[in-house]
């Protein structure tokens, strides 16, 4: 009973919140479907955690669907890699079960919440099943889920602005997929297979065609518009801005992430890097964007008025870090853009949690309406300091050791340039964070009640497990260091 | 003593700054805990003094950061130098805070102190530091945990100042000193500070390490070589006992020590002796020091005349660094020591002056000697250690300065130290003499007095102590003796 | 390269042709039109370019459909490409779906579902709240400087010294 409860674990990551979703719309209520999101995303952080243990300890597990033996079937694979990206998506889900409680009582009304949970558990579903599929075709299919679901629940926000962020997200994200079916298309057409590691047995046979050269650079864009690399940006602001506060916390913590995880999945395990970037100039393009993208994504996060949509930004920014540790296709530049991944989906978590703790007190979030709140909540000023501290990458959190790899791996690379604009970048991000945080401690409070009233229990907990966790990595890295440097090996291992 | 107690005693100001916090409803519990640490503290180091001077270096790691980088504590006689001085001075200072804070009414106490002793815990962390990272950590809650205490007023003014402080500081670590430690790691395959330093052998050429001796020298914000030193002026804005904090115990002393490791541990002074990398560094600092005295001469307002003699006095010490010789080494670490007594004395007598007259410029001092006899003596004496006459302790830092300068053939450097004296002369005995030998402002009242005694006896005692070490300067040569001449 | 290459380029791939003219024509619609009823059209006609992609390439010529008979020797069609695409449709219908259903609320929303108009109602209010905020940041910021006056004429208050005289210097 344990041991077939056991190996199937694999699939239930996926099964779990695919079979909630129905259960939660059949209750109709508020509450238990609340109560129904919170135990099956704490049950696949549960279910993560083991199959992490499972992973280190025994290597990648393959679990094959319905018996069908790949490469025909479809295949679960789960390696280093990717239980990383499991970690964080189920992690920040089951915190954001806490999170979202109150948040959401406050921002939906009551008779469409339970729609809200099951819109959420699906996008749960997505993400976990584009994280550890070992199939293209699949991989397209759990996207389409996650994006799906993503644009009702930003539709869900309180402004009707939110309706055309949405549509406009709707439009480029279908796009987007679209994009990336007709990679896949065009892969499966030059090796008639759709298993990723078969897909990548049989390329380099053909890999010199014009076909698999548009397949790769459909792929590519189609996944660049799914995380927002510049300038396939400008969906994302709007739609972090006007989603409800949970929405953005979650979608802006595992989204993006896991778009950037199914690229780096295509470009080295299916691809390899030699290919992509030995034959393809394929680094020095995503190089410079992601040079843009930090630069352009600070400089924009400076003008803000609204918190939200600064951190938007700054998410812009801080996805040029990712895709410039990726694109030098280095064991440590892979690792830094992997350790960026999950310290800074723990940390803009977090950042859009304390934004959503501010606007549940002010019911608004520009920054003249968040000033003064230091005194009044100071528990959640204290967490956006430290969490923004750990944005800029401050020692001794989890944004300083993803600054210090990326350094390390463009310095050896002897890209000194680059290194000014990652410094250049994080400085900015010392006034955008700065902007806010004098606004919370160093101006009059906008209203005169003069009240201390802290967000319910619930949020700022939440919120402090996000920001507590940052500081833990930064001060013990070594084991997520560790776990992305074997998931570079693998990746790199296997291009090779 | 074990070195467990490395970690325990960074970590002491740190966990008793929680109890500060919860006992801010009782004011007089709340500095008694504050004293009690910092004594407490102060033993706990001195506990060691036998230990190293015996040529043992304590060494204890908590756990690892990163592959190859861990927190590691490790005591060696400057680090050991420097955590006695910022925990001696910290207990002084916390007396005289309190009698300040309380004499001026400030408000929010609690937070004020409670910052105090999270930037000691971060100071102890800087002179325990055992490698670069362990080293940048405490440097930046060492920035971060005194931008509460500039901005402490909260005003528009306070803020304007606290982002400079915030953004220098933080700009020149970020930009400078990051990129370097991760070019140390890349170079040499370690950040670990190592007798001999780590440098010799890794095929640096003198270019490369100028270049990289320059990024750290600069990246370390704190030591305020121009022309990153705005934020030291800017910081102003703060309360008396915080500029003393700054400028004697915690902050700026935190950069000049880190100036001195770097140059002994990381690059080796041997190194820079043959590859003269540190030259270029050198010549900034000399210009530092007479740059800064000059500007010190223009500035009517008492602190601000103190804060840029500081930048020039902390250019001394970063002298002795690159002029890359031992006794240059020894007399940059006396320095540390003779500076941080004559300067925290300088700025509690700023401040008793303040709290007792509400004057803050040179020029509206005239004739309150009589009225504070104790308060302007101690300043005297403190200006004369701060300029190199005996019977005081700064005599015998600048003068193994000179002694070190001549050692490695740098004649300027010994005549730049002299005419810096004279400046130091004009700038500062100009105090005294206005407060003894001018008349009084006609709008003077007769009834001024000294400062309350909280405010008095520490500055009294750190006046005492410039003398004393001029007397018995022993406790250093001994302890820096890998440096001192046999 | 003859004439009889050129064409057979073109017509032996004229599947592909048609895709690519199709997709081009869906994407210009989601990119020009102003409508977004018409924009979602597009957008379909954009998404079924690929279908017919996909189908198109599993067919092989003079194949016949993928079922065993007794004894056939036939050539049959790809079956996969065919079954793949029936989830890419669902996926389409279920995009379309909640377009259409996003484009109903911002009618309600906007009463218009004319790009244009919906963005000139969004420019005003960004607009009308940049302004409201400018002006909130303007007053807050005068607030404070009158806070710092007043504190500076209490001269027995010790948030008069912040040794204005020392910035005052810095700038002369």
């Amino acid at each position: 009973m344990i041991t077939q409860f056991l190996s199937q674990m694999p699939v239930l990551l996926v099964v779990l919140p695919l079979l909630a979703a129905p259960v939660c719309v059949i209750v109709h209520r508020a509450a238990p479907s609340w109560f129904i999101y919170a135990l099956t995303s704490w049950a696949c952080f549960a279910i993560a955690f083991l199959l992490f243990v499972q992973v280190r300890i025994g290597g990648p597990i393959s679990y094959v669907l319905g018996g069908w033996p790949p490469p025909f079937g479809i295949e679960l694979r789960l390696d280093a890699l990717n239980m990383l990206v499991v970690l964080l998506v189920t992690g920040i889900a089951a915190i954001a079960s806490i999170y979202a409680r109150a948040s959401i009582a406050a921002e939906i009304p009551r008779e469409r919440a339970y729609l809200f949970y099951a819109a959420l558990l699906l996008c749960l579903c997505g993400l976990l099943g584009i994280s550890i599929t070992g199939d293209a075709f699949n991989l397209f299919v759990f996207l389409e889920i996650s994006s799906l679901s993503s644009y009702s629940l930003i539709a869900m926000g309180a402004k009707r602005r939110a309706l055309l962020s949405a549509f406009q997200y709707l439009i480029m994200g279908t796009i987007g997929g679209t994009f990336l079916l007709i990679g896949i298309g065009f892969l499966y057409m030059m090796t008639g297979s759709l298993n990723m590691a078969d897909i990548a047995d049989r390329l380099p046979a053909v890999s010199d065609t014009r076909t698999v050269e548009a397949g790769l650079a459909f792929i590519v864009i189609g996944l660049s518009l799914k995380f927002a690399l510049f300038p396939l940006h400008i969906w994302l602001p709007n739609a972090y801005t006007y989603a409800p506060s949970a929405v953005s916390a979650f979608i802006a913590a595992t989204a993006t992430k896991v778009a950037v995880y199914a690229l780096i999945r295509f470009l080295f395990t299916v691809f390899g890097a030699a290919y992509a970037f030995g034959q393809l100039p394929l680094g020095e393009v995503l190089m410079v964007l992601a040079v843009v993208a930090m630069l352009s994504g600070s400089v924009a996060a400076i003008f803000q008025t609204d918190v939200k949509r600064l951190l938007a930004w700054s998410s812009v920014a801080q996805m040029g870090y990712i895709v410039l540790g990726l694109s030098m296709a280095s064991a440590t530049g892979l690792t830094a853009a992997l350790a960026h991944i999950v310290n800074h989906g723990i940390i803009k978590g977090a950042l859009f949690m304390v934004a959503g703790a501010l606007f549940w007190r002010m019911r608004a979030i520009s920054i003249n309406d968040v000033a003064g709140l230091g005194r009044r909540m100071p528990l959640t000023a204290a967490a956006f300091v430290v969490a923004g501290l750990a944005l800029i990458g401050v020692p001794a959190t989890g944004g300083f050791i993803s600054k210090w790899l990326l350094l390390e791996a463009v310095m050896e690379d002897a890209h000194y340039g680059l290194a000014a604009a990652i410094l250049v970048s994080s400085l900015l991000s010392v006034i955008y964070i700065g902007r806010v945080v004098e606004a919370l401690y160093f101006r009059d409070p906008a209203d005169n009640d003069g009240k201390t009233a802290e967000a319910p229990v619930s949020m700022v907990a939440a919120t402090w497990v996000l920001v507590g966790a940052s500081v833990a990595l930064g001060l013990y890295a070594s084991p997520l260091v560790e776990t992305a440097e074997r998931a570079a090996a693998g990746l790199l291992g296997s291009g090779a | 003593m074990t070195a467990l107690w490395l970690p325990l005693l960074v970590a002491l100001p740190a966990v008793m700054s929680l109890v500060v916090a919860v006992s801010g409803r009782w004011p007089n519990l709340r500095e008694g805990v504050s004293v009690a640490t910092a004594l407490a503290l102060l033993a706990g180091i001195a506990g060691f003094i036998g230990d190293v001077t015996a040529g043992a270096r304590p060494s204890f790691t908590l756990f690892e950061i990163l592959p190859g980088a861990s927190l590691t504590f490790t005591l060696e006689p400057i680090g050991l130098l420097f955590a006695m001085i910022a925990s001696g001075l910290w207990s002084l200072t916390t007396v005289y805070a309190a009698g300040y804070m309380r004499g001026n009414a400030e408000h929010a106490q609690t937070r004020f102190f409670v910052c105090f002793a999270l930037a000691i815990s971060a100071a102890i962390g800087i002179a325990f530091a055992g490698n670069l990272m362990t080293l940048f950590i405490f440097y930046e809650m060492l920035t971060l945990s005194t931008y509460p205490l500039v901005t402490h007023h909260g005003d528009a003014e306070s803020r304007d100042g606290g982002r400079v402080y915030l953004g220098i500081l933080l700009t020149t670590s970020i930009g400078f000193f990051l990129p370097a430690t991760v070019a140390t790691w890349l170079l040499t395959g370690s950040i670990t500070f190592t007798d001999g330093g780590l440098m010799a052998g890794s095929g640096l050429g003198a270019l490369g390490a100028g270049l990289l001796y320059a990024l750290f020298l600069y990246g370390t914000g704190k030591a305020a070589l121009m022309p990153f030193h705005r934020w030291l002026p800017a910081a102003m804005v703060a309360p008396t006992p915080v500029s003393a904090l700054l400028h004697a115990v915690a902050v700026v002393k935190a950069g000049v020590f880190i100036v001195l490791k770097l140059t002994v541990y990381v690059f080796g002074v041997d190194f820079l002796a043959e590859t003269g990398a540190s030259q270029p560094m050198m010549w900034i600092a000399t210009i530092t020091v007479l740059g800064a005295s000059l500007i010190a001469m223009t500035k009517d307002n008492l602190k601000a005349r103190l804060a840029y003699s500081t930048v020039s006095q902390l250019s001394y010490i970063v002298l002795g660094a690159t002029m890359a010789s031992s006794l240059g080494i020894l007399g940059g670490s006396m320095h540390i020591a003779m500076h941080a007594f004559a300067k925290i004395t300088l700025f509690f007598c700023a401040g008793a002056i303040y709290t007792a007259t509400h004057r803050k410029n040179v020029s509206d001092l005239d004739g309150l000697g009589y009225a504070m006899p104790i308060t302007f003596s101690a300043f005297f004496i403190a200006s004369l250690s701060l300029i190199g006459i005996p019977p005081m302790g700064g005599i015998w830092s600048k003068w193994y300065l000179m002694e070190g300068a001549a050692d490695a053939g740098h004649i300027a450097i010994i005549l730049v130290l002299s005419l810096s004296s004279l400046l130091n002369i004009v700038y500062l005995l100009e105090i005294p003499t206005r407060a003894f030998f001018h008349n009084p402002r006609p709008d003077t009242p007769r009834n001024w007095q000294e400062a309350p005694w909280a405010c008095v006896i520490p500055l009294s005692i750190t006046a005492a102590g410039c003398i004393v070490w001029f007397l018995y300067p022993l406790p250093f040569t001994a302890l820096l003796s890998p440096w001192a001449p046999q | 390269m003859s004439l009889a290459t050129i064409a057979d380029a073109f017509f032996g791939l004229f599947n592909y042709w048609i895709v690519i003219v199709l997709m081009m024509i869906g994407f210009y619609i989601v990119i020009s039109h102003d409508n977004l009823v018409k924009k979602l059209i597009g957008l379909n006609l954009f998404q079924t370019s690929v279908f017919i992609f996909y189908i198109s390439m599993g067919k092989i010529a003079g194949s016949t459909a993928p079922i065993l008979t007794e004894g056939d020797e036939a050539v049959y069609a790809h079956p996969l490409p065919h079954v793949l695409i029936l989830t890419a449709i669902v996926v389409g219908v279920a995009t379309m779906a909640l377009g259409l259903a996003l484009v109903v609320r911002i009618h309600e929303a906007y009463g218009s579902i004319e790009e244009d108009d919906v963005l000139a109602a969004d420019f005003e209010t960004q607009d009308s709240e940049a302004a409201t905020e400018r002006a909130r940041q303007r007053s807050a910021e005068a607030r404070q400087q009158a806070g710092a006056r007043d504190d500076a004429d209490d001269g027995h208050r010790a948030g008069g010294e912040r040794a204005a005289d020392g910035h005052g210097d810095e700038r002369t």
